[in-house]
């Protein structure tokens, strides 16, 4: 029995605003990224669901370039706090005062 | 519809873990419950390519890599491995709450109307998930995404590329080493002086 789209819906949105959460209420670099991958996992389960309901590989087709970009992003990200943390010996982000000029 | 609900509490619920979890590690294992969980369901969407590539891409690759940088920065300095956290005990319940509002204004609001009107393409078929010719499937897959998708894929390779230069120029040794002749003179030049200077 398919499920309907707006449940799909509705649990992307929950998981997107978990991460957009974790964003705006974490201090720890590591735990920002990781909530940037949820909110490309939550993108990513409407781009399958909706090419389940139209039938069309294009939503899947670029799911996985979502995915490919969310790999270079988290390796970008990651060399980012490794970066910073060697100089600043520090990852609170609000501590962090490297491009305030 | 069963696997749905399931599916779906175990995302909500790992998702929830990664954001409060007090240790990036437990973040990375809630974070990997969750992909699993979104795999299981991409299956159930018969998008059986794109499950593999999850499983392979996010838990095998993403995840370890956020693993061995918690490794090597948690190495040096122990504050690390804990964390700072601006997050109040009492805030998580009332965001818990009005994510929950939240889904369930957006399923009010969407769930009916949103369904195709009987556009779906004639080529596209359903059938078992792992079936040759089926929607989803891998061959069809492929054929898309070399064909109908092909520039966008291009991007990507160039976007690769230009991430992998760039953390390479981030995080990598700040001189490189160069083996030269001239470099290795220096290096044995220094030495010597330096024990020199001891000597003296």
């Amino acid at each position: 029995m398919p499920v309907d789209i707006g449940n799909y819906i509705a649990l992307s949105t929950v998981m997107f605003f978990i991460g957009v959460g974790g964003v705006l209420l974490r201090r720890n670099p590591l735990i920002m990224l990781m909530s940037i991958e949820l909110m490309f996992n939550a993108a990513n389960l409407l781009f399958m669901a909706f090419a389940r309901a139209w039938l069309a590989n294009a939503g899947q087709v670029f799911a996985f370039l979502v995915i490919t970009v969310a790999a270079a992003e988290a390796a970008i990200g990651l060399a980012i706090v490794v970066s910073t943390f060697r100089d600043e010996k520090n990852v609170d982000v609000d501590e962090i005062r490297l491009m305030r000029g | 519809m069963i696997a749905f609900w399931i599916l779906g509490a175990i995302a909500i619920v790992s998702a929830m873990w990664t954001v409060t979890a007090k240790k990036p590690v437990y973040s990375v294992i809630a974070l990997l419950v969750n992909f699993a969980a979104l795999a299981v369901l991409y299956v159930t969407l018969s998008a059986e390519f794109l499950a593999v590539m999850q499983i392979i891409v996010y838990s095998g690759a993403i995840l370890v890599l956020f693993v061995f940088v918690i490794a090597l920065l948690s190495s040096g300095v122990a504050p690390f491995s804990a964390g700072p956290n601006r997050m109040p005990k009492a805030v998580a319940p009332a965001i818990a709450i009005v994510l929950a509002a939240l889904g369930f204004v957006v399923y009010a609001t969407l769930g009916t109307r949103i369904a195709p009107s009987g556009r779906a393409p004639a080529a596209a078929t359903l059938g078992p998930v792992g079936t040759a010719g089926v929607f989803g499937s891998v061959a069809d897959f492929g054929k898309a995404l070399f064909t109908t998708h092909l520039l966008p894929f291009e991007i990507t390779a160039l976007i690769l590329m230009v991430a992998v230069i760039g953390v390479v120029l981030l995080a990598g040794d700040r001189v490189p080493y160069v083996p030269t002749r001239r470099r290795a003179n220096e290096v044995e030049r220094s030495a010597r002086e330096a024990i020199l200077r001891g000597g003296e």
